[in-house]
């Protein structure tokens, strides 16, 4: 019952969160769902550009997120990561357990 | 000598409750949002809005936060000491020092949103002077999903600042003007403020009137954002806040594009939308301190 109540009440705060940007070349968003999101923090150090942490947000959870040094650069900053003969397995994804990032692009 | 007129500026303001006595409220809170062109703080006593200044922003935080707080106290015989918690918020928020706590402008739009429209609200579109923001928010105005644009100033207050200056014509006055065309011209082709900025010089060259490189550009603006709205979640509870909301040539044209009405202010608000976040940021107060005054 608690259990039960406890997701009840972590899907009543639930939000997705979009870091980024568009430009006149596209969107370049990172997204977080922090209903997925577990805070565990296995994203940070999977990320070759550091680009994630995590922090108490304004409802008082903790969740990851893009770091604000970061949010106007995703296009070139993930380019590592993003070969144009594809993109596979992106270590940020690959890290989190629950699935909660997405890329736009 | 001749005077400098300065197209881009707006009057700045400030309001008071009649019908609150602030004297018999037990809390008394407040929020300031510290944007990037404007400084907003808005006062509350127990659960109804008693004052607010709506000044612009300097080149130093703290003191742009106190102008605003300070205009809004003016004359309702309130002190900063009356003052039980302050949140701040917007892009200045890290640096006031007489704020209890910061939060995201982000969470106090889409809850002094759903105070000002009340909770039927869903979609908000945030058009700042330096930023715009889409948020999705649910009855209780927690936010449900968001995004930031603050890359680009297509879309923002700044964008049309430059277009005020370069038609000499007073930033509050371009939305009227620009609906007084015969004829609906295409949007500006450039995305980027600078560029949108030669292409209207370029307009205005080919024997364009202002009216029209002014619909022009209002255009190209809610065309813009549309997208922002679309990855958020676009609903038909939908409200605008922030400076440009105030822009009927943009806001119009942004219905029509959406197909959607956005929806109308209720008939006794007398709140400029433009409040939202400092509005929200005084409900988080109150909330914070009825929850610190449960601790003890």
């Amino acid at each position: 019952m608690l259990s039960r109540l406890g997701r009840f009440f972590v899907l009543s705060t639930s939000y997705i969160a979009n870091y980024g940007y568009a430009d006149g070349s596209g969107e370049y968003y990172v997204s977080i769902d922090s209903e997925k999101c577990n805070a565990c923090g296995e994203c940070i150090p999977a990320c070759p550009m550091h680009i994630f942490q995590v922090e108490e947000d304004d409802y008082g959870d903790m969740a990851a997120v893009v770091k604000e040094s970061h949010r106007k650069s995703l296009k070139y900053v993930c380019a590592p990561c993003k070969p144009t003969s594809g993109v596979r397995n992106l270590p940020c994804q690959k890290a989190c357990k629950p699935g909660a990032i997405v890329h736009s692009w | 000598m001749t005077t400098q007129v300065e197209y881009w500026r707006w009057t700045e303001s400030r309001y008071t409750n009649p019908e609150v006595d602030w004297r018999k409220a037990s809390t008394i809170t407040a929020g300031i949002d510290v944007g990037s062109v404007s400084s907003k703080a808005a006062v509350m006593a127990d659960n109804e809005i008693l004052a607010y200044g709506l000044m612009r922003t300097g080149s130093n935080s703290p003191d742009s936060a106190l102008n605003a707080i300070n205009r809004a106290i003016e004359g309702t015989g309130l002190t900063m000491k009356d003052i039980k918690f302050i949140v701040g918020t917007g892009y200045g928020r890290i640096n006031i020092p007489f704020a209890g706590k910061a939060i995201t402008e982000i969470a106090c739009h889409a809850r002094g949103a759903n105070y000002i429209w009340g909770p039927v609200v869903r979609t908000i579109l945030d058009m700042g002077g330096q930023d715009c923001k889409a948020i999705h928010c649910d009855e209780k105005g927690k936010v449900t999903a968001f995004l930031m644009n603050d890359k680009c100033a297509a879309g923002t207050g700044r964008g049309m600042e430059v277009f005020a200056d370069l038609l000499q014509v007073p930033i509050t006055q371009v939305g009227e003007m620009s609906l007084q065309v015969d004829k609906e011209p295409p949007p500006v082709s450039s995305t980027c403020v600078v560029f949108a900025k030669s292409e209207g010089i370029g307009l205005l060259r080919q024997g364009w009137s202002k009216n029209m490189v002014l619909a022009a550009y209002c255009s190209a603006m809610a065309h813009r954002v549309v997208t922002l709205l679309e990855r958020i979640g676009m609903e038909k509870e939908f409200v605008l806040t922030g400076g440009i909301s105030k822009n009927i040539g943009v806001v119009s044209r942004l219905e029509k594009e959406l197909g959607i009405q956005a929806v109308p202010l209720p008939k006794d608000q007398k709140f400029d939308p433009q409040l939202a976040g400092a509005i929200g940021g005084a409900l988080f107060a109150r909330d914070l301190l009825a929850k610190s005054r449960k601790a003890f």
